[in-house]
């Protein structure tokens, strides 16, 4: 199989910057106190993603899954280290990236996928299959700002979800979306990973992790952890004490809206 | 630590993987977005619609839509008319409202896409903060909005012109206006670029641009006659050559001889207590097109010099953004 995503050895140092004026600057370094200090969100991490892997990110909060996603989406560049990725990325990261609330939703869909990518004809021949499943109907052609925060998280989803990639990378999903559209956005991810894409699925969820996933990475303080098997990495997070045997489809569902 | 692929896990087969996503002919690369100018040519689409969308969000929920771009500008001239033309301008500089409004569109133009520039990544920060695009577009695609109103404004200002009934525009005046818009783009371009990324560093600059922009119009000859400044000046070349080594100067100085001498007759004598006489080489500086090739020339320096600080700084954005 080939190699979908490859990350060698990536560092990120940040810096905690104090927001001081500069007359603050010079009082706290007359006290002796720190101006700048450091920190590595990201610390040597390592490792190769065959395509078509599905992939459970987790970790504790800022442990440093959302930098990481940053950097294998491209947006951020490592500070040492390096990253490679193979064919087109898409995901929920991006998830109504340049909505504007005056325009209307068709026009923001086209925003949007141009955003993520997509060239004109391309949103043309999607547009169909992406208004369907956003089941907004005619309010298609009214403001976006006039939606409900679910109605515009729905939209944002459709669009991403109907990007023709390679890598599909899963952060925010599903907070607002009412328990039909959870179910059928969790139906379409596992339609696009059963499609070959290598899903990149950040979650707090044990139970839609070992659902979707089929290996865990856990970060912990900027380091990989664990890299393996899903009930191992569930366990080692100690997780896997949680709701045992609920009605899965229900629990799952609400899982889902939990995360962020 | 790779390959740890349950079997039980409910991944399609490899036979069905490899066949939508056969991707061994696609190279592995670095996801990050190919950056520079170069890198928004090749982002057109993307960029076409920022600049719709700026646009339509301008003027949406308006019943008079773009029409506001042409009564803008028609009422700014108006007011110059009143102001210059009757109530202090009892013809001393003839057709004075042109003359200011002329370099008023590239003053206007050099500002807008300074200032929205200057914020622009600021502004986009859930864009920049999600996507890797070449982010040059902000900046780029704030100088493309404030192109668009000059169209408008060039149609108020050519029909000032015809009103005045004396307009005989000729081949070099169109030059002129040409090479004025050339070096405004640059410019504004640049500032727009180099300003925008400082601009997530330190929020500071995002005053000193408005003082910049708020001193512009008055040392540029727009509110007064270049005559004025050889006049004052005149003992002093020094001083001269540093009011006119001013790029956005060379630009009005250009639009006028496109736009407002164009419109005086050489037999026009003007009031002689002002001193006024019509001519090319009493109203501009020597030189003047060959001038406007050299602040060509500076300005594209320029706009590299600004790509450079731009690349420079790009990588710090995603993390100074909060």
């Amino acid at each position: 199989m080939t190699t979908s995503i490859e990350v060698e050895n990536v560092s990120k140092l940040f810096h905690k910057h104090y927001q001081r004026t500069l007359k603050q600057t010079v009082v706290a370094k007359m006290r002796g106190q720190k101006v700048k200090d450091t920190f590595w969100a990201l610390d040597d991490v390592s490792f190769n993603v065959e395509q078509g892997e599905a992939i459970g990110l987790m970790g504790l909060n800022g442990s440093g899954k959302s930098t990481l996603l940053k950097h294998i989406m491209g947006v951020m560049r490592p500070t040492s280290g390096a990253i490679r990725t193979r064919g087109r990325l898409s995901g929920l990261i991006a998830t109504g990236a340049g909505f504007h609330p005056e325009m209307t939703g068709r026009e923001n869909i086209y925003m949007n996928a141009a955003i993520l990518g997509m060239t004109k004809a391309e949103t043309d021949a999607k547009y169909p299959e992406i208004s369907e499943f956003a089941e907004l109907g005619d309010r298609l052609d009214t403001p976006v700002g006039n939606y409900s925060s679910g109605m515009s998280a729905r939209l944002g989803f459709a669009v991403a979800v109907h990007v023709d990639c390679d890598v599909f990378i899963a952060d925010e999903v599903l907070a607002v979306g009412d328990q039909p559209f959870k179910r059928k956005c969790v139906k379409k991810m596992e339609e696009i990973r059963n499609s070959g894409v290598t899903l990149f699925y950040v979650s707090h969820a044990a139970m839609s992790v070992r659902k979707m996933c089929n290996r865990v990475i856990v970060l912990e303080e900027g380091r990989v952890g664990f890299d393996g098997d899903v009930d191992e990495g569930i366990k080692y997070l100690h997780y896997d004490d949680e709701e045992p045997d609920v009605d899965v489809e229900e629990s799952e569902a609400a899982e889902l809206g939990s995360e962020i | 630590m790779t390959d740890q692929l349950t079997p039980d896990s409910g991944v399609a087969g490899e036979a069905s993987v490899a066949l939508r996503h056969d991707l061994d002919h696609v190279p592995l690369v670095d996801p990050t977005a190919k950056g520079g100018l170069v890198g928004v040519l090749r982002r057109r689409y993307l960029l076409s619609l920022m600049v719709k969308r700026e646009l339509r969000a301008r003027y949406i929920g308006s019943k008079m839509g773009l029409a506001w771009s042409y009564i803008n500008p028609l009422s700014r001239f108006l007011t110059f008319y009143f102001v210059f033309g009757i109530i202090l301008g009892r013809g001393q500089i003839p057709h004075f409202a042109i003359h200011l409004f002329a370099g008023m569109v590239v003053v206007n133009l050099f500002t807008e896409s300074f200032t929205s520039g200057t914020r622009s990544i600021m502004q986009n920060k859930s864009i920049v903060q999600k996507m890797p695009l070449p982010r040059e577009i902000f900046p780029i695609a704030s100088m493309l909005v404030s192109l668009y109103h000059v169209g408008p404004q060039l149609v108020i200002l050519a029909g000032a012109c015809l009103v005045t009934g004396t307009f005989s525009p000729d081949l070099a005046g169109v030059f002129a206006m040409v090479m004025a818009f050339v070096i405004v783009i640059l410019l504004g371009s640049a500032m727009g670029l180099m300003f925008s990324a400082i601009n997530v560093m330190y929020r500071d600059w995002t005053r000193l641009v408005q003082i910049l922009t708020n001193m512009l119009p008055f040392t540029v000859p727009m509110m007064y006659p270049f005559t004025l400044v050889d006049h004052r000046f005149r003992n002093f070349p020094l001083i001269e050559h540093f009011y006119l080594f001013n790029p956005v100067t060379e630009a009005v100085l250009l639009m006028q001889r496109m736009f407002w001498i164009t419109t005086i007759p050489p037999t026009d004598k003007g009031k002689p207590e002002w001193g006024f006489q019509p001519g090319l080489t009493v109203n501009f500086p020597p030189h003047l097109f060959v001038r406007g090739l050299i602040f060509i020339g500076v300005s594209m320096l320029f706009l590299a010099f600004a790509q450079w600080v731009f690349t420079r700084l790009d990588d710090r954005i995603p993390d100074r953004l909060i």
